[in-house]
């Protein structure tokens, strides 16, 4: 096995070029040194790229909020930008683990890793956030939804590095929320995870949850109702064909199908009953 | 079979460990725990899970509270370190004491080392030192012996230094 350290961007990509499959890139090492210490992953090379200081920024851009792949929950958490324009990373990275953790778990690291029960990935995919990747042969931007792919799988090619995310500005009137319900209050991993982005009279609905499938996804079936101008009156069936529709969630260790279902369904009424017109008043 | 982490070649690698710098050769992935407690024999550092779950082994990293049992060699390299043997735990080690706020022990430095954290970010940050705020704060050290009761009073009476 080989270990680079590398301290610049150019020179992650300069080691990233002879990677493989099994290649590893190191940042916080909150997942990765726990899948050394089971033994699951064994590298053939390791890029080390906690103390790249060109991956951990916070830049308000053109295109939106751009946030360094390197930042760390307990910067999200503390970064003004971020509350403004991205208020639902921050309050995702708050439920990420304890302090320590948060101290050190980056949002690459998270996105990468791409577990069912992340919590920075579901605010990703409700802030309509790109990912920002680079290698020496180049880079390109895809949209979360398109980067997350399976059950911890995702589109990165094993030369790729993610830079940053891009999360496009705030349209005007969104109603956003962030929901995790987990075992107890600090780090536990969520039995289920929502976070919810919805523009005035349903337009632009972007509703993600984790671990209701084997990956992030989005509710597609309620966006589409809600689109619709959903009265509040016809929320709770909508809710419940849509989440009977569009997630896959299984009994684990963790929880059980029936439970998750249950419990996704109460959140999202509870959350997005009070945004939505009565009868009359509908679109 | 070596652990994954003690298999790559060693290199040279430079700490600032408790305001000491130290030079030492190990692989690069070789955890922080065990470059701590086997190379430079600071046991004071306890390992309760390895993986992340109980901060038994929580150090501070350029004044941050991290886990050395997730923390690579190479990833500290250039870092000051401060463990429990470390100063500046005057305060909190002597609250410990006087609550009796430790049995078996095995979680206690990684109790102080926290509660320092806290009560460093507590003072910073000018939020005052509560209940609620302790155990939040502590809420990744786990203790299998006391009703945490006694660790969460020292703690607030240690961050409640400096205020009024
Ligand atoms: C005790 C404990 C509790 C936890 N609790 C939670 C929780 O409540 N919620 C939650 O969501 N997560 C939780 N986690 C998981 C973990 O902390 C997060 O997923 C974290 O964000 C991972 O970031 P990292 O920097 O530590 O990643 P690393 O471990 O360094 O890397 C993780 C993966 O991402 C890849 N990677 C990292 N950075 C990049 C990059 N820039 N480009 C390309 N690939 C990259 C690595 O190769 C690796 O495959 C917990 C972990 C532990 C140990
Ligand atoms: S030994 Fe590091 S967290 Fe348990
Ligand atoms: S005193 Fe034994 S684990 Fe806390």
């Amino acid at each position: 096995m080989r270990v680079v350290v590398a301290r610049s961007i150019d020179a992650a990509l300069a080691a990233l070029a002879s990677a493989t499959e099994a290649s590893r890139i190191l940042a916080g090492g909150t997942d990765l040194c726990v899948e050394f210490e089971s033994g699951r992953t064994r590298p053939d090379l390791v890029v080390e790229v906690g103390r790249v200081a060109e991956l951990r920024f916070v830049r308000e851009t053109q295109a939106g909020l751009e946030i360094g792949a390197g930042s760390t929950c307990a910067d999200l958490l503390r970064s003004a930008p971020v509350a403004r324009g991205a208020d639902l990373l921050a309050l995702a990275a708050r439920e990420v683990g304890a302090v320590q953790i948060q101290n050190r778990a980056t949002l690459g690291g998270n996105l990468v890793t791409a577990s069912p029960a992340a919590d920075l990935v579901p605010a990703l995919f409700a802030l309509g956030a790109r990912v920002r990747l680079a290698s020496l042969a180049g880079r390109r931007e895809l949209l979360v939804e398109e980067f997350v792919t399976g059950y911890r799988a995702t589109a990165r090619r094993p030369d790729e590095l993610v830079e940053s995310v891009v999360i496009p500005p705030r349209p005007a009137g969104e109603h956003r929320a962030f929901h995790k319900v987990g075992t107890r209050r600090a780090q536990s991993i969520s039995k289920v995870v929502v976070a919810l982005a919805l523009g005035p009279r349903g337009a632009g609905a972007r509703i993600a949850a984790g671990s209701v499938a084997e990956r992030t996804l989005r509710l597609a079936t309620l966006e589409a109702a809600l689109a619709r101008g959903l009265a509040r009156e016809r929320l709770a069936q909508a809710v419940a064909h849509a989440v009977a529709l569009d997630t896959r969630p299984r009994d684990d260790v963790r929880s059980t199908a029936r439970y998750r279902r249950a419990v996704l369904e109460r959140v999202l009424v509870r959350v997005l009953g009070p945004w939505l017109e009565p009868e009359g008043n509908a679109a | 079979m070596k652990p994954i982490f003690d298999e790559s070649d060693p290199v040279e690698l430079r700490l600032c460990v408790n305001g000491a710098v130290r030079t030492l050769c190990v692989p690069p992935l070789r955890r922080l725990l065990d470059v701590l407690r086997e190379d430079l024999r600071l046991t004071g550092t306890k390992e309760g899970c390895g993986e992340g779950e109980c901060g038994a082994c929580t150090v501070l990293i350029d004044g941050q509270a991290v886990l050395a049992c997730l923390t690579a060699a190479c990833s500290a390299e250039g870092s000051e370190v401060v463990t429990i043997e470390g100063p500046g735990f005057e305060r909190a080690r002597r609250e410990f004491l006087e609550h009796g706020a430790a049995q078996c022990g095995i979680c206690t430095p990684g109790m102080i080392v926290m509660t320092r954290a806290w009560a460093e970010a507590c003072r910073r940050d000018g939020i005052e030192p509560t209940e609620d705020g302790a155990r939040a704060a502590l809420a990744g050290n786990l203790c299998r012996c006391t009703g945490y009761g006694a660790i969460v009073a020292a703690a607030v009476s240690t961050a409640r230094e400096g205020f009024p």
